[in-house]
């Protein structure tokens, strides 16, 4: 060990894992000098010219950065065309802010909002607005458009960084990024896991001193001036992650969630096809729900077989060798859809919805099922069918798709009955279990739930009755799961509660080891899940 | 799903499917789309009581809808009908992309 401040370690939380071996760069976020405020008319022209400059440096970074990131910046720039928002500004410049002083108050107001949200989803937003802040901020007092400049493989390391800045770094030779503050669910932390780049959190207070430093994404280390015994032990974790990547390259950031010696699996929802350009999609276990009412939305018609061979086709070839589970149509109760479903139901939440549906309208999900059959030769594809109440809808179903699968072969075209199963989430499915055939079974708790505590999902009146946690609810889920683990047959769980780690402790309490979320909640899951098996809270 | 209101407001109601609830990326959509109406527009989670500015960004987001809320929606101008019945088919096909 070196003398002084040598030596150093300081430890955060994980936000990308890698390793970066570099020179340190502070990157402050500048308080600026400050500026000399001019006249109410001066002041709002140039709050105004800001805001057009920081509005065309934002649509620039998009457009060079693409993908999610544009994404994730097109948010800034609907936030600078808000006139509700910008009006507010200049009304404060007019009462003799300087221009400013009068945007910074209004974004902070905005900032300690989000701050205070429980939902941590807004909190990780409030770094966005704190990112268009500091750019305007830096236009009006006269420093903006000098480029981050970052000495290749260099450690950046700051309070915290927003996505914009992130984006203006040269990340291609390497790099890491250290930051004081921060959130692993940032968008800065989506865009370092989807570029490789090491990333640690919440590091807190480190010295301003130190040339060199050594940053480990997956212990969660910065260490800074390291002595060579420490660059030895470091260059030895680097090398040995490399080779264990190298073996296990679907396992980026952390290994396969597992409970008290149980291997939990976590799959991911998807809505439509886009969804797995997720950053994080690629470490799923799988595809636990694929919807398919997408297909049905937008159009005049009804998607044709090969629109919708092509959307499965493109998710089972994402997927490889691992399972997607893809659900039927699900229209009808709050999701009409014209031509296909029944008009002026008194109750369509009990009405002809899901399967029910699909079996009163042979000649609609003839062509989903013809395009099923046709994937199911491609992948791991299953199929679960919604709604389901009584074991002879799931028989009607499997007929229906097994005719469909002999005119296809009969046809000389290649195709396959997939394994099916279906999703419990009429109460009666739940309490009758054992009496379906199906080869697995997806837990709906959003309906479920509804169904259990007869009460309207959309009812924000019964939000309180509204929950999930019900014992009622978890004694369904207890059997459901518990059958099976007798029948050997796979049940996991698909509804909001999965995404929700509050919900975590009850679900694998109740014996659970299959679990379907957004793919933005795949992260937080694992990472409950490890703690809860390591003894933690859900934090 | 649209009730043609008396005068010149137009209305309908919609359930907010979106995994996530409002978040950016859909209310980025909603207001963008809004802005493509002449038509004073607002929306509110069923029941609150105050009604936003469809066009505003900043509070669609604190407006916090989650998943499985009802958005109302209401306009007024020449073009609401067509807003309405566009916001309507936006939120309930889940904000597509390509939309707005």
């Amino acid at each position: 060990m070196q003398g002084g401040a040598a030596g150093s370690a300081y430890r955060g939380r994980t936000a990308s894992i890698g390793f970066a071996h570099g020179p340190l760069v502070r990157v402050d976020a500048g308080a600026g000098g400050e500026r000399v405020a001019g006249t109410l008319v001066e002041e709002a022209l140039a709050l105004r010219k800001a805001i057009d400059l920081a509005s065309g440096q934002i649509a620039d970074l998009a457009a060079s950065a693409g993908g999610e990131a544009a994404q994730i910046l097109e948010f800034q720039v609907a936030l600078l065309e808000d006139e509700d928002l910008i009006e507010q500004i200049f009304a404060s410049i007019g009462e003799g802010r300087p221009a400013d002083v009068a945007w910074r108050s209004t974004l902070d107001e905005q900032i300690a909002e989000y701050n205070a949200a429980a939902d941590e989803y807004l909190q990780a937003r409030s770094s966005d607005l704190a990112d268009l802040r500091d750019r305007v901020v830096h236009i009006l007092r006269g420093d903006e458009g000098e480029p981050l400049k970052i000495p290749s493989g260099g450690v950046v390391c700051a309070d915290d960084l927003p996505p914009s800045r992130f984006l203006e770094i040269d990340w291609s030779g390497g790099g890491g990024l250290a930051l004081l503050h921060g959130s692993p669910t940032s968008h800065v932390a989506m865009l370092a896991r989807a570029r490789g780049i090491p990333m640690v959190v919440q590091l807190g207070a480190i010295p301003d001193a130190g040339a060199t430093a050594l940053l480990d994404g997956e212990g969660a280390t910065l260490e800074l001036d390291p002595s060579a015994e420490q660059v030895r032990i470091f260059e030895k974790r680097r090398e040995s992650h490399r080779k264990s990547r190298a073996s296990a390259r679907a396992i980026l950031r952390r290994p396969t969630a597992s409970w008290r010696g149980e291997h939990i699996k976590l799959l991911i929802n998807i809505q439509r096809v886009d969804d797995l350009e997720h950053a994080d999609a690629q470490y799923a276990d799988g595809i636990g729900l694929m919807r398919t009412e997408f297909l049905l939305a937008g159009h005049s018609e009804l998607p044709d077989e090969e629109t919708q061979f092509q959307a499965y086709d493109a998710v089972l070839r994402w997927a490889g060798q691992r399972p997607v589970t893809i659900r039927t149509f699900d229209a009808g109760g709050d999701k009409p859809v014209p031509g296909f479903t029944f008009d002026g139901e008194a109750n369509p939440f009990l009405g002809v919805r899901g399967l029910r549906l699909c079996l009163a309208r042979p000649e609609i999900f003839a062509v989903q099922l013809r395009a099923l059959a046709r994937a199911a030769v491609r992948g791991n594809l299953k199929v679960m069918f919604p709604m389901v109440t009584s074991a002879d809808e799931l028989e009607a179903g499997r007929k229906l798709f097994a005719d469909v699968v002999q005119r296809l072969q009969a046809d000389g075209i290649a195709a396959m009955l997939p394994e099916l199963g279906i999703m419990v989430e009429v109460p009666a499915a739940a309490l009758a279990v054992s009496s379906f055939k199906a080869s697995f079974f997806s837990i709906g708790s959003n309906d479920l739930a509804q169904y259990v505590l007869a009460c309207d999902r959309s009812n924000g009146a019964l939000a309180p009755l509204m929950d999930p946690l019900h014992p009622a609810v978890l004694e369904l889920i207890s059997r459901t799961a518990e059958h099976g683990r007798r029948a050997g047959v796979s049940v996991s769980l698909c509804g909001d509660m999965a995404g929700d780690p509050r919900c975590l402790p009850a679900l694998l309490n109740c014996g659970l080891r299959e679990l379907s979320v957004n793919a933005s909640a795949l992260a937080q899951i694992k990472q409950t899940i490890d703690r809860l098996s390591s003894g933690g809270g859900v934090g | 799903m649209l009730d043609r209101a008396d005068g010149q407001i137009f209305t309908g109601n919609v359930r907010l499917v979106h995994a996530v609830g409002m978040h950016a990326r859909p209310a980025v959509k909603l207001t963008k789309l809004a802005k493509k109406f002449q038509a004073q527009i607002s929306v509110r989670v069923a029941g609150a009581p105050e009604w936003i500015n469809a066009k505003s960004v900043a509070k669609i987001m604190a407006m916090r809808a989650a998943h499985g809320s009802t958005i109302e929606i209401k306009a007024s101008g020449s073009d609401a009908e067509a807003a309405v019945a566009a916001l309507v088919d936006l939120v309930a096909s889940d904000f597509p992309d390509g939309a707005g």
